[in-house]
Formats: structure tokens, C-alpha cells, sequence
């Protein structure tokens, strides 16, 4: 069989992801893809490679995987436990899996999503021009224990490089724009919304998030005669019971609740991310503002292989440290003689 | 908030970070809907490379475009330019639509909710099957979730509210009621939509060429079948629909 990684033990909900399937809105499709979109250019930049290809998301656990070949892996997304056959692996960083060497992720230390990148991309089938599976469209499917994926040729070989992720997996402060209805709710229910902590409820999937407000719910008088209108990952949908939900990539492509705004695609990754209990808080940006910020990012994010430097390894982190030579070129001054140590 | 003087319409709003709605309506009514299809279709025929994707809901025309290619200003502009070029509201609705006719079973089991929808639009139950049966309703939008068309308008008796609380969960296939609309779900799912009837039509077949099988402007009658119908038709995806183009 041509190179592959087998699935050994899933973790509840593993998918593959990549940038998602745009185009099918108007067949009520949304565009799905990695939750947190920033960790798969992340995982991009350590390999080197096109940030296109498609990944593993592990949505909280990971799981065991083994290699067909030598393979270059990036670990990249929510922080998690990660071992190469028990010597643990530095997150946020490209490694080498040999073959046949036993690759285990446990559980998220922050952060919902952890991402697995192979050297050469997941090669799985498309549907509708992207592999990302697409749980709430029916599209794809967690993975089991046994799956068999294949995976593209690897053009680089380099590996044992980390790069500096942006903190986004402890919840924080997200920059939001007005929307569609933001004018239905007074402006002291605008004001009181910026001034609110909320808590990333316990509900919460790759479809959207609960925050649930410290104090009083949001309502407007005007919002519950709207019609249904299009949904866009990032709005902050303000349901019945005047909790918010923020909408994430595999949001429904219409809904009746008004909405209070809109979160910049930047910052979605740190609300996909918080996990539930996490502090959320919201600012609103001016359009010129948020086109100013997204500007910056984006500029950032295409310059993140220039921040990709090589590992250094924390000697603690190292299981068999003895084994190693550490002092390369030193000797005994008697085999300046010509003396072997036979 | 309702408004319906047409000359106050289309309005254009801003949409999260990088889109824009343009809405012909605050209501549902005939002419916003054709508006909403038309300035869609002359968006995608205009081709201007920093929009990236278009749909249309009951009412509004939605673009995507990439702000950091074009500013808001310029794009709005460029549609407010297309939004006054003619008459929208009496534009013609997309040629190659299809009128479907879909069997539906309307039996207590398949139907748990008809009696009580019956009633609140103030029908005995033979006479809502027979109202809904042989209404020729339109695709108005396809939304919420992949393929599931909004469909309409039924007569006023069916202006019925949704239901406060949510059905956990209405099975695909399902045909739910409210508000003059049907909707018909392709996936099981949670619902205050009203459960009515109950087709083997599958709307999402993300495994085929041809994964979306209604598209706006399509009309649609669902007529009653038996249960027996019914479950012979569950292994064809179309559950016996069949189609012919509205000439």
C-alpha cells in the first residue's frame, strides 16, 4: 500500500479537515473546514508545505497512529500530550514519525482543537471539491480505530522545527463588527454587551458555541419578527432566552434570531478554541477597524514560515539523556595518542 | 418594522466582516422573492473577481467578497449601481424550473403533529390534508441545512406561529408547517416547524454529481400517498418524485 498513517485509537472526534468547501451557500451548505483555520497554516509552516492540504482535527482527545514510512508530522492547534513511542513531543513543532513507531496524542492541556499534519497532506477523497468532513451535513465521518489514510508525496524532509503559535486556547477578548441587526438592540444593550464576561457554555460543537452572559440576557422587541436571513460563521446569534451563540465553520446557512454582531475571522480561532468555562469577552471595531486588523493578520499569517526556527530541546524532555553524547569531540587526552579505548 | 413600500426597497446592509445583504422586503411576499433570485443571478453574471460567493434567503441577495481586494465603499457602490439599473420586483423568475411532484404520506404515525397544525389553522384534519395535497407551492430559498427548501405560499389559514419549544428531533424526509410555509428536512433534526407528513425524498446526496436536487424557483405539490407507498419507495432517493420542466 502506497504511504499511510493508520488510525490505532481514535479519540470521540477526529475528522479531517482542510479550508473547508466555499460555494454551496446558496444550497444551504455552509463552508465547513478547520475549526481553527490558523492551526492548519501553522501546521503548514512548520512542514513546509501548501496550507490546503488536509489535516487531522482532534477535537479534544487525540489518539494512536503509526506510520507506512518515515514520516514528518507537525503538531499544531490546542496543546496536547504527544509521544513518539513514550518520548514526549514538543507541541507547536515538526517532528520525524519513523515507520512503525507509535504515535500517541492524549487529551487537549488548553484548547478544544489539536491538529495533526502529515508531510505531503492527507489524499483522501473529495466531496464536493474538499476533503473536510462535514459532521452536521452528513458529509464524512469521525475516524475509527483501523482507518487506513493516505496520504500525498512529501517534497521537504526537514523536521525537528517549532514555531511561536499565537495564544488564542484560554478564551479572551474578540474584536466583533456590527451586522444585520445589530441596530435592532438599544445601544445600552450594545453597551452593556461589550461591558458582559461571558462563559463558554459546556454546549458547544464545530457548529457553534453557547456563551452564556455573567447577569442578564440580551433582547430586542424588534428581532422576533425578522425573517430568517443568512448565517455567517462568526455571527453572535442572540436566541430566545437572550443567550448569545457565537456560529463557527459548520453554522447552519440561515436562522431567525437576530443577531448582535459579527466576530472577526481572525479571532474566530479563540472562540472555537475556548473550552467550556473559558471568559469570553466582546469589542466591537469599526468595518475600517476590522479591515485594518485583518489586513495585518493576514500579512502575518503569509509571512509564517519566516517565523518557523529550529528546535531546541529541553534537556527534560529528553527520557534516554545518558545515551547521548554530549559533548561532541571531547576525549581523553591519551587517544591524541593514537590510543583506541579497546 | 413591517414595511412594504416597494420604492423604499432594495436596501444594502453590511453583513459580518466581508459580506453584504441586499433585502428587497421586511416581509415575505412574491415579488421580494423574485427580486432576491434575479439580483442574485445579474451579481454572478457581473463577474467582479473580489466577490467570492452568492445566495439568496427568502427575501435578500447575500454576497462574500474579499474587503482586503476591494473597500466596502467600492463594492457598495457597485451594487447600490446594480440595485438601480431596473425594476427587480417584476423580474422573471430563472428559467429550467421544475415543478416536482413528491408522495407524502399523511397517516397518525407519519404525520405526529397534523391534527394539532389542523387545528390551530382552524381545519379538521381531512380538510388540512387536503389543502396541503394540492397546494403548488414554490421553492422561495434553499437554506438552514444542505438542500432543505423554504416553500410557499399556503393559504392564509396556515399563518400559524412555530411551535415555542422544539420537536427533538423531526426525521429526514420530514414535511413540517408554518408561518404560509412548508419545509421538508434532509436531515433528521430539531424543529418548531410543525411535523405534518412524511416523504422518502432525499434533497442532500453528497455522494452523487448532482448533491442538490431542488433549487429556488422549483414548485412542488406533495401528494398524499399511502404508508404502504410509502415504505416500497424508501430505497429510491427520489421516494417516487417525479419531475417534469415548467414550460
Amino acid at each position: 500500500m502506497n504511504r499511510h498513517l493508520k488510525v490505532l485509537r481514535a479519540g470521540p472526534s477526529i475528522t479531517v479537515q482542510d479550508q473547508g468547501r466555499p460555494g454551496y451557500l446558496a444550497f444551504g451548505l455552509s463552508r465547513g473546514g478547520a475549526a481553527d483555520i490558523l492551526a492548519l497554516l501553522e501546521g503548514a509552516a512548520l512542514l513546509c508545505q501548501d496550507a490546503r492540504l488536509a489535516a487531522l482535527e482532534m477535537a479534544g482527545m487525540g489518539g494512536e497512529f503509526e506510520a507506512s514510512e518515515d514520516m514528518r508530522i507537525a503538531l499544531t492547534g490546542a496543546p496536547m500530550r504527544a509521544s513518539i513511542e513514550g518520548a514526549g513531543l514538543q507541541w507547536n513543532a515538526s517532528h520525524l514519525l519513523p515507520k512503525g513507531a507509535r504515535l500517541s496524542i492524549g487529551a487537549a492541556i488548553s484548547g478544544c482543537y489539536g491538529y495533526l499534519t502529515l508531510g505531503g497532506g492527507i489524499d483522501g477523497p473529495e466531496r464536493l471539491g474538499a476533503q473536510s468532513a462535514h459532521l452536521a451535513a452528513g458529509i464524512g465521518r469521525s475516524l475509527h480505530e483501523g482507518d487506513i489514510l493516505p496520504l500525498g508525496a512529501d517534497a521537504h524532509s526537514e523536521v525537528g522545527q517549532k514555531i511561536d503559535a499565537l495564544p488564542r486556547f484560554e478564551g479572551g477578548t474578540v474584536r466583533i463588527v456590527p451586522s444585520l441587526q445589530t441596530e435592532f438592540f438599544a445601544p445600552s444593550e450594545i453597551a452593556r454587551f461589550e461591558a458582559t464576561q461571558f462563559k463558554r457554555d459546556t454546549r458547544g460543537n464545530r457548529m457553534g458555541v453557547r456563551i452564556v452572559p455573567e447577569g442578564d440576557g440580551f433582547h430586542t422587541e424588534a428581532g422576533l419578527s425578522v425573517l430568517s436571513e443568512v448565517i455567517v460563521p462568526g455571527d453572535v446569534q442572540v436566541t430566545g432566552d437572550g443567550t448569545p451563540f457565537v456560529l463557527l465553520s459548520e453554522c447552519q446557512t440561515t436562522g431567525g434570531y437576530p443577531r448582535i454582531g459579527s466576530v472577526l475571522p481572525m479571532d474566530l480561532p479563540r472562540v472555537a478554541q475556548a473550552r467550556a468555562g473559558a471568559t469570553l469577552r466582546f469589542e466591537f471595531a469599526t468595518l475600517e477597524e476590522a479591515v485594518a486588523l485583518e489586513r495585518r493578520e493576514a500579512a502575518r499569517r503569509k509571512a509564517l514560515r519566516g517565523d518557523v526556527r529550529p528546535l531546541i530541546r529541553s534537556p527534560h524532555a529528553i527520557a534516554n539523556l545518558l545515551s547521548y553524547q554530549l559533548i561532541s569531540g571531547a576525549t581523553a587526552g591519551y587517544d591524541l595518542e593514537g590510543n583506541d579505548n579497546d | 418594522m413591517l414595511d412594504n413600500d416597494t420604492a423604499k426597497w432594495p436596501k444594502l446592509k453590511t453583513a459580518g466582516y466581508d459580506g453584504f445583504l441586499v433585502s428587497f422586503g421586511d416581509q415575505l411576499s412574491e415579488g421580494a422573492n423574485r427580486a432576491a433570485l434575479a439580483f442574485r443571478n445579474a451579481v454572478d453574471r457581473a463577474n467582479w473577481p473580489a466577490v467570492q460567493e452568492t445566495s439568496t434567503s427568502l427575501v435578500s441577495t447575500y454576497l462574500r467578497f474579499d474587503p482586503l481586494a476591494l473597500d466596502h465603499n467600492a463594492m457598495r457602490k457597485a451594487l447600490a449601481e446594480l440595485a438601480a439599473d431596473r425594476d427587480w420586483f417584476s423580474a422573471e423568475l430563472p428559467q429550467g424550473r421544475r415543478f416536482w411532484r413528491v408522495p407524502t404520506v399523511y397517516a397518525a404515525d407519519f404525520a405526529p403533529q397534523l391534527d394539532e397544525a389542523a387545528k390551530a389553522a382552524g381545519l379538521t384534519t381531512p380538510e388540512a390534508i387536503a389543502s396541503i395535497s394540492t397546494a403548488r407551492v414554490r421553492v422561495q430559498t434553499i437554506g438552514f441545512a444542505p438542500g432543505m427548501p423554504y416553500l410557499g405560499e399556503l393559504p392564509d389559514t396556515w399563518n400559524i406561529p412555530r411551535q415555542k419549544t422544539l420537536n427533538a428531533q423531526t426525521p429526514a424526509g420530514g414535511l413540517c408547517v408554518a408561518i404560509r410555509q412548508l419545509v421538508l428536512f434532509p436531515v433528521a433534526t430539531p424543529t418548531g416547524w410543525r411535523h405534518i407528513g412524511q416523504t422518502a425524498f432525499r434533497l442532500f446526496r453528497p455522494e452523487s454529481d448532482q448533491p442538490f436536487v431542488l433549487r429556488p424557483g422549483d414548485e412542488v405539490m406533495f401528494e398524499q400517498t399511502t404508508p404502504e407507498t410509502y415504505t416500497r419507495m424508501q430505497d429510491d432517493p427520489d421516494g417516487g418524485a417525479v419531475s417534469e420542466i415548467i414550460r
